[in-house]
């Protein structure tokens, strides 16, 4: 078992139709980086400069990590990570 | 008519990227939130104030605004709601001049939400788009249900299970499907994006957002015109996701675009926020960029309780950038606003309206609404949906027996007027 990334419809272009990636790392930060690093035109379209973009929301079993640790909060086997566009609502 | 059709395509609020029209809500370069491009200079020549007056007094006087092809096929009755002059809210507070711009009486649903909504389905059944939906506070998921079913489409609406009674019941009467999450509003709008991505539904205020929002523009476009085709100095508009007071004030810029109204927009625009739901009104009073989130919402102004509104950047520029400001209100200020609307203007507001005035109240003795120049003030659902929040609050009747002598007694020590 691994940390899987679900990977929203409009970005499946980029890792090659996948819905889910599976990926290694202990955190949100070090799971996206291994995502970005197996499907490397990702990068652009999820951080600038570094940073996770303004309009994307990222979500670990369902909780928003700006409301857990960010990009450091912690990542097991099993669990999925979201990657949700942010701009909906109101 | 598709020639009254001005729209160009989406473009990107962040990139400026130029998208083809579809149910899409986002830039897929930078997740930046897409809005419709017009062609201006071709609306200035086609519309006139004397194209516009001969319509009917609906939302759909202002089309060449919106952005629909031919002509609209849901809700063609809605808007056209009073702009009242409120003389003696204008009292109580202390001002010279005061609107109000009453959607409590919006039709179908008594909201502002039947503006959004008729542009959101008539062009989801342009799209071909048979299963349409929302994440709802309450006033939206009323107004897609019943919209909804006067158009013949499947709903599923979602909405947090802490929601009013009656808002959940004007919702399910309209045979929708609705869903009660067991969370707050920002999860329940997260899980209908993960269901619009995955099943193509049109969700107004998902993946149709872009359509859906630039029939809040109407709401200004009014205001404008029943004043005479000129702009208010200032307006006061409740702020959940951010977006209303964004079209309020876009909706100006372009009656002067297309030349409909001369005067430049100017217009200085105010936020109010319930004190236990603020993220917006905290970003502008703490100068920050970006709002901080609120996890848990928890105030009476149940419609107002967006957490992480999608439009929070923006409008918080917006109010930074026209000059304005943001406040926000506690429950009992909120009561208290409420009941003041109502006393000397008779009109009931929900808890969003209760806010707006409470929030005027707050920022005109702050000195930061001028006491000497004009206001208006949004009023965007109707009390009867919000009776929950009133029922400690508001004295219930005096009991008497049917007989004059306890009729009378009550009248002691009151000077009894005869009429």
């Amino acid at each position: 078992m691994s940390v899987r990334v679900e990977i929203p419809s409009p970005l499946r272009e980029h890792t090659s139709g996948l819905t889910e990636v599976p990926v290694s790392g202990g955190t949100v930060r070090a799971a996206l980086d291994d995502l970005v690093r197996q499907f490397p035109t990702l990068g652009p379209k999820l951080f600038e400069g570094g940073k996770l973009r303004p309009y994307i929301n990222v979500f670990v079993n369902d909780e928003d990590i700006r409301y857990l640790d960010d990009m450091q909060t912690p990542v097991a086997d099993g669990q999925v990570v979201a990657v949700i566009p942010a701009v909906a609502g109101g | 008519m598709a020639a009254l059709d001005f729209s160009t395509g989406l473009r990107c609020r962040v990139c400026g990227k130029l998208y083809p029209k579809d149910a899409i809500n986002f830039c897929k370069d930078d997740f930046g939130p897409l809005e419709v491009d017009y062609d201006y200079e071709a609306i200035a020549r086609t519309m006139s104030r004397a194209r516009v007056e001969k319509r009917p007094k609906t939302m759909w006087r202002f089309r060449e605004l919106l952005p629909i092809t031919g002509e609209p096929t849901v809700g063609p009755q809605v808007g056209g709601t009073p702009l009242v002059r409120a003389d003696r809210l204008a009292d109580a507070l202390g001002v010279r001049s005061l609107w109000i711009k009453n959607d409590a009486v919006n039709f179908p649903t008594l909201s502002f939400k039947d503006r959004v909504v008729s542009v959101a389905l008539s062009k989801a059944r342009e799209f071909g788009i048979k299963t349409v939906g929302c994440a709802s506070t309450g006033n939206l998921a009323n107004s897609v249900a019943a919209n909804g079913a006067a158009a013949g489409l499947e709903t599923y609406i979602l909405v947090p299970a802490s929601l009013e009674r009656s808002k959940i019941l004007g919702t399910s009467v309209f045979g929708s499907n609705v869903i009660a999450v067991d969370g707050t509003y920002d999860e329940v709008n997260r899980l209908c994006t993960q269901i619009a991505l995955k099943y193509g539904w049109g969700f107004v205020n998902v993946n149709l957002r872009a359509y859906y929002a630039e029939g809040s523009k109407t709401f200004g476009h009014e205001i404008a015109e029943d004043l005479g085709w000129r702009f208010p100095q200032h307006v006061v508009c409740p702020m959940a996701g951010g977006a209303l007071i964004g079209k309020i004030h876009k909706a100006f810029t372009e009656l002067n675009k297309v030349g409909l109204v001369g005067q430049p927009n100017n217009c200085k625009m105010y936020g109010a926020q319930a004190t236990g739901c603020n993220p917006i009104s905290d970003a502008v009073k703490t100068n920050k960029e970006r709002h901080k989130p609120v996890r848990k919402p928890n105030t009476i102004c149940k419609s107002l309780a967006i957490g992480d509104p999608a439009d929070g950047i923006f409008a918080a520029r917006l109010i930074r950038e026209t000059g304005g400001w943001a406040e926000d209100a506690t429950d009992e200020e909120i009561v208290e606003g409420i009941s003041l609307l109502a006393r000397t203007e008779g009109i009931f507001a929900e808890t969003a309206g209760g806010a707006t005035v409470a929030v005027a109240r707050k920022l005109i003795e702050q000195g930061r609404l001028p006491r000497d120049e004009e206001t208006v003030l949004c009023i965007t659902g109707n009390g009867l949906k919000t009776l929950d929040a009133l029922y400690e609050a508001i004295e219930a009747p005096v009991q008497i027996k049917p007989a004059m002598t306890e009729f009378e007694s009550l009248l002691a020590g009151r000077d009894p007027v005869v009429a």
